[in-house]
């Protein structure tokens, strides 16, 4: 069947655009208009100066975006950005998928109760998080140190060291966010039918077979669900780094958000933070470009 | 849009809101009492509730409300509620914030108040610590407390190593550090001076007279002759093995390390007095002192050599409706008594001489070195983008030290990178000048 396109009488015009005003009116107005705004900010260079006296800002055209692009700073950060999703996202997708399988088994009791568990970090607030997890990490008096000395590895310094603190924050931020995917997993499981499992077996399928042929494949839309969600809020990863690092040691945990943050807000060079901003999202456009592009082709 | 969001400010601006509390405070008390805000940072803010008990028996008709904002999120908060039009009437702020704000034009002009004052003067203060206050010949702020830095060395290893008294030129220091290096051995240092602090070089810098900036502060001058005899004295610290090549990230124990003897001298500031009679173990209170930093060298009135003028002021905003009441607590702050209670509770260093009179602080001779050093004070540069330029200046002689790049070429990149940060502030002062003929 076929919809035919027909101009609306100019009454059901007037009506549409008054039913429709209000969500465009937001849109607008909170959504087109900053993001506008933004990029008119990343094209100027607008700081300290400019607000004490607005004359003293000036279109600089593409000065801001030339600048980051031979500042050793943004580099850092995005390198550090890079690494955080490269690694944070697959090991989130990981351990989620594989405690969604755990809480989904047949033979697993408690479901519920394993459920809220995972899911309990996703709702705890970060910043009491941040505090156990400064305690955990201590280079003397902390958990993971201890369990390591009692294995016969040395200590490590893991927020203090530039070397391991990046670590530290990924494994923080996948224990904080993995609930959350292992529920949306849950649900894909869930809607694969039994019988399918039962066809399986009985045509002498082992565990691993029907993960491959039958869980998998039809788990592939939730995947790329996942792997989209994630990959976007690791290239975002902001609140992590900032209270429990700050960036540091070294800029080794600074990320693309906490030096578009810094820029902006603590040195208040809203052009430069507004062309990390242009960046940041034309990383992510291209990353989840290339995901959809990588998922699809799986999927053929 | 432009013109609702200005309503809706001006509606919801803290100012009215004051006053509607105001108002409900006279409905129940019945008295008028005047609300003034005063944001205080980290510790200082917290310790600063102490004192207004007293504040509050001299002027019941003036509430203080405190606000303690940590220090890693107060240079934003100030800068936004700046922005948002949602600053208190009176603020501790670190002086090197203060040429930002000037600029921004959101502090009073303190002159004419001090001219009236009573208990404030520019000659009860330490000049070297008054004069960070004066941005452009304007009077932004009053010096509360004072933070510089001074020699912490171990009494026993110096004497052990054949010194007699801590250094007063940077050629006693230097054979004075050779001395404790060959007698600590290998895996042992003769000074600790962290890496990834700018403090080091720049008070070297300052104590050879380095201006570091143009004078206008319009560009880098870190090539000068002074700078760079500075950068070399401090790179060759680490590079003749006297000083470890660490950054404070890797200094896991500061005080168990000093304990240990891994090295003798450390320059840092007042906080480490508390620090340090806390943490040391009690057998080796009586093994370490302080001194007064050395000089470049003795021209007759260098020795002490100069120190950092760092430390927090009270300013005023000018966006504040309550400057009178405001003016009063900054008064009662600086008052003598009310200083030392002050480093009674927090340790600071009072910024006002006639302070240090009292015996807690003349009967202390770890603190008496501060007092001498704070005779000799000097300040850096002036600009808002000092603290942007200060990190560069570490981030840049690190590899110096470390010996992959000549201090020359150290020098080389800072003073085009610094030289860069200050493309802006060039543009403004050319604008500027240009405007004024």
């Amino acid at each position: 069947m076929r919809v035919e396109a027909r101009r609306g009488t100019p009454a059901e015009t007037r009506a549409a655009l008054f039913f429709l005003a209000p969500g465009l009116f937001v849109i607008v107005v909170f959504f087109l208009l900053p993001i506008a705004a933004s990029f008119f900010l990343s094209v100027t260079d607008f700081d300290l100066y400019a607000l004490a006296d607005p004359s003293n800002a000036r279109v600089t055209g593409l000065a801001n975006y030339r600048a980051l692009l031979s500042d050793p700073v943004f580099l850092t950060a995005l390198k550090n950005t890079l690494v955080f999703v490269l690694l944070g996202s697959p090991l989130t997708v990981g351990v989620a998928l594989s405690a969604a399988l755990l809480v989904n088994a047949r033979l697993a009791r408690a479901k519920g109760f394993f459920r809220t568990t995972f899911f309990a970090p996703v709702v705890t607030t970060l910043v009491a998080v941040a505090v156990v997890f400064r305690y955990v990490y201590h280079p003397r008096f902390g958990l993971l140190n201890r369990g390591l000395t009692l294995i016969g590895l040395p200590a490590v310094d893991w927020l203090g060291d530039p070397r391991f603190a990046l670590l530290a924050i990924v494994l923080l931020a996948i224990w904080k966010n993995f609930g959350f995917s292992t529920i949306l997993f849950v649900a894909g499981l869930q809607g694969i039918p039994e019988s399918f499992y039962e066809a399986a077996r009985l045509d002498g399928a082992g565990w691993w077979q029907q993960f491959r042929r039958i869980t998998l494949p039809l788990l592939a839309p939730t995947m790329l669900l996942v792997g989209l969600t994630r990959t976007i809020d690791y290239f975002q990863l902001f609140a992590e780094p900032y209270v429990m690092t700050g960036g540091g040691p070294l800029n080794a945990t600074l990320t693309m958000a906490l030096l578009m943050y810094k820029e902006g807000f603590r040195f208040w060079n809203m052009g430069r933070g507004a062309a990390i901003a242009f960046v940041l999202f034309g990383v992510i456009l291209v990353a989840t470009l290339i995901q959809f592009r990588l998922q699809k082709g799986g999927e053929a | 849009m432009a013109r609702w969001r200005g309503t809706l400010r001006r509606a919801v601006s803290p100012g009215v809101l004051a006053v509607l509390l105001a108002a409900a405070a006279c409905g129940r008390g019945g008295s008028a009492r005047e609300v003034v805000r005063f944001w205080g940072l980290g510790r200082e803010g917290e310790v600063v509730k102490e004192l207004l008990p007293a504040f509050r028996e001299r002027y019941p008709g003036i509430h203080v409300e405190v606000q303690q904002i940590p220090w890693t999120a107060a240079h934003e908060k100030l800068l936004t509620a700046f922005v948002g039009g949602s600053l208190p009437d009176v603020a501790q702020i670190g002086n090197t914030w203060l040429p930002e704000f000037h600029t921004l034009g959101a502090l009073e002009d303190l002159g004419p108040r001090v001219a009236q004052s009573s208990v404030i003067a520019a000659g009860r203060y330490f000049p070297g610590i008054w004069d960070t206050n004066l941005v452009d010949g304007v009077l932004c702020g009053v010096p509360w407390y004072v933070d510089t830095r001074v020699l912490f060395y171990r009494t026993d290893l110096l004497a052990a190593a054949g010194v007699a008294a801590p250094p007063r030129t940077w050629a006693e220091w230097h054979d004075d550090l050779r001395r404790l290096k060959a007698r600590a051995g290998p895996g042992r240092w003769a000074i600790l001076l962290p890496t990834d602090e700018w403090a080091q070089p720049v008070i070297l810098g300052l104590q050879k007279r380095a201006t570091l900036l143009t004078a206008d502060g319009g560009d880098a001058a870190f090539r000068s002759t002074a700078f760079r005899e500075a950068a070399t004295f401090y790179v060759d610290l680490f590079r003749e093995g006297l000083a470890p090549a660490v950054a404070n990230t890797q200094i896991a124990n500061l005080y168990q390390q000093f304990a240990a003897g891994d090295f003798a001298m450390y320059i840092t500031g007042p906080w480490n007095l508390g620090e340090f009679r806390r943490r040391l173990p009690a057998s080796l209170q009586g093994a370490w002192a302080t001194a007064p930093l050395p000089a470049a060298e003795d021209d007759g009135n260098g020795v002490p050599g100069v120190s950092l003028a760092g430390g927090s002021s009270l300013a005023l905003f000018r966006a504040s409706k309550r400057g009178d009441a405001a003016w009063k607590l900054i008064e009662f702050l600086s008052e003598p008594a009310q200083q030392v209670r002050f480093y009674a509770l927090a340790g600071d260093l009072p910024a006002r001489r006639d302070a240090w009179n009292d015996p807690l602080l003349s009967g202390d001779p770890a603190a008496r070195a501060f007092e001498e050093q704070l005779g000799h004070l000097a300040a850096t540069p002036r600009i808002p983008e000092w603290e942007q330029i200060a990190q560069k200046i570490a981030e840049h002689l690190e590899p110096a030290i470390r010996g992959v790049v000549t201090v020359d070429a150290a020098l080389g990149t800072l003073d085009k990178d610094v030289s860069l940060l200050l493309t802006k502030r060039r543009w403004v002062l050319a604008r500027e000048a240009a405007h004024a003929r």
